[in-house]
């Protein structure tokens, strides 16, 4: 089964309000926040750490959840991102876009 | 309420600076007659400490960052900066008079996602907008800029301050705007001098004029309540505060020293010599601001305007109070509204036209 890459895009803008991350995308100015856990694998989005990874040493170790429904709602939250510009998604390992 | 205007007032609520205006420099390649600037430079930040303020800044909370002048493209390292600053993920917005912008600067601030440049134009006709800004070509050189950033996919916005000089060009202005698929602001607001000189405000347009700004529906979005008489203020609303200034925004020179909005010059600290946030939090000036309700004002808590007056507490400092009224506000309020505000009342004057102008007072305090 392949593996999923994540990277953040060189347009956003982000930063944490109240516990909440606040995320824009320069391209359509585009702007969400995002609660604990997808700012946990928002923050782990290096490029070359696999999704399934994150979910498991940045998910599942610190929140308290099922490790199936975690890595299915990661798949969607990212899918989700990725229509936004806000994500990079691949099968291979991609290089940080970030300035 | 959008999710953005929430986070706004949530940052308002906590005290969070979520957006600071910043001013890398005072120097300017152009010459404009309103401008309230002294141009030379008097010491300003180096590269380090400009970068060592944004890292604070970003600790701190500020996700909007404004970089301003003065001309930004006069600082040699402006890239440098702006590379920082988006390293640190802020959402950055930059004002310029674009004349330094070419291909190759356009594609740069494409490719590090700066959020929206907004280009001072004063005319479509390239004499007036060149007499405003006294460099020759100026206009030319301008949209050229434009155009090429326009090009890279950025959100362009032409700010046109309207003063006497240009007051009858604006609606050409924005149809060039929307000719060329940038967007387009107005603003009648000219500042006095930072040192105190209020000769600018000649430049101001007429009360009587302001009115045919006002009621003009290709300024003004929805016009019949933008003119609509007061509603009488509630308890609630005299609790209430003015503006983001202090509260969630601030401004920092190229000094490095703070206040609490470009436009109110009360000098509140120095990050060259005191960490930001302990500025931030305990600065006795922008605590005095912080604590401001409506309800503290000496004459607009009378007011029937003071809902939804534009009141700005830098001018009313810049007058001589930061709890007392702001003439041009009180003008803007009367033209808008037709209905006589509590400061014309005051002065017994039923009509503006029975009052100056200008009433401003020239700086108390040196910065
Ligand atoms: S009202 Fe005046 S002091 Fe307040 S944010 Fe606007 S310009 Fe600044
Ligand atoms: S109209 Fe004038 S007096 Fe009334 S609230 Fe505005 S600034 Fe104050």
């Amino acid at each position: 089964m392949s593996e999923t890459y994540i990277a953040r895009s060189s347009a956003i803008a982000a930063r944490m309000l109240a516990g909440e991350m606040m995320v824009m995308n320069s391209m359509d100015s585009t702007f969400f926040t995002l609660n604990e856990v997808a700012t946990a694998i928002w923050q782990a989005a290096d490029g070359r750490t696999p999704l399934r990874e994150i979910v498991r040493n940045r998910v599942c170790e610190q929140f308290d959840v099922d490790p199936e429904q975690a890595q299915t709602d990661a798949q969607e939250f990212v899918a989700e991102l990725s229509t936004h510009g806000i994500l990079l998604v691949s099968d291979h390992p991609l290089a940080s876009e970030a300035p | 309420m959008s999710l953005m205007s929430e986070m706004s007032q949530k940052a308002f609520d906590l005290g969070v600076p979520i957006s600071v205006h910043l001013d890398v420099t005072y120097r300017c390649n152009e010459r404009c007659v309103h401008c309230y600037l002294d141009h030379d430079d008097h010491g300003e930040m180096t590269t380090a400490e400009i970068k060592g303020v944004l890292d604070q800044l970003a600790e701190a909370g500020v996700f909007f960052l404004t970089f301003s002048g003065g001309e930004v493209f006069m600082r040699r390292d402006f890239f440098d900066l702006l590379e920082h600053a988006r390293r640190r993920l802020f959402n950055v917005k930059i004002k310029t008079n674009a004349v330094m912008i070419h291909e190759e600067e356009a594609r740069r601030i494409r490719s590090l996602g700066v959020d929206t440049i907004q280009i001072s134009v004063y005319s479509h006709r390239p004499e007036v907008h060149d007499a405003i800004t006294k460099l020759p070509h100026s206009f030319d050189r301008t949209m050229k800029a434009i155009r090429f950033l326009r090009d890279e996919g950025l959100r362009v916005t032409i700010a046109n301050v309207l003063m006497t000089a240009n007051l009858s060009d604006h609606y050409h202005l924005q149809k060039l705007a929307a000719e060329m698929g940038v967007h387009y602001t107005v603003d009648p607001t000219i500042t006095p001098m930072m040192d105190g000189d209020t000769s600018v405000l000649a430049l101001r347009i007429p009360g009587e004029e302001l009115t045919e700004v006002f009621h003009n529906p290709a300024l003004v979005a929805n016009m019949e309540e933008f003119c609509a008489p007061p509603k009488a203020p509630t308890e609630d609303d005299l609790e209430g505060y003015s503006c983001s200034a202090a509260h969630s925004f601030c401004y920092i020179s190229p000094y490095g020293d703070v206040f609490p909005c470009v436009q109110f010059p009360l000098p509140s600290g120095n990050v060259r010599k005191q960490k930001f946030l302990d500025i931030w939090n305990l600065s006795p000036q922008l605590k005095e601001v912080r604590s401001i309700q409506a309800k503290h004002l000496t004459v607009c808590s009378s007011c029937s305007h003071v809902n939804s007056c534009t009141r700005c507490p830098g001018l009313a400092y810049m007058e001589g109070s930061m709890r007392g009224p702001s003439t041009a506000d009180c003008e803007k309020s009367y033209y808008r509204t037709g209905v006589p505000t509590a400061n014309m009342l005051r002065q017994g004057a039923e009509k503006a036209g029975g009052m100056p102008l200008v009433q401003i007072q020239p700086l108390a305090v040196s910065i």
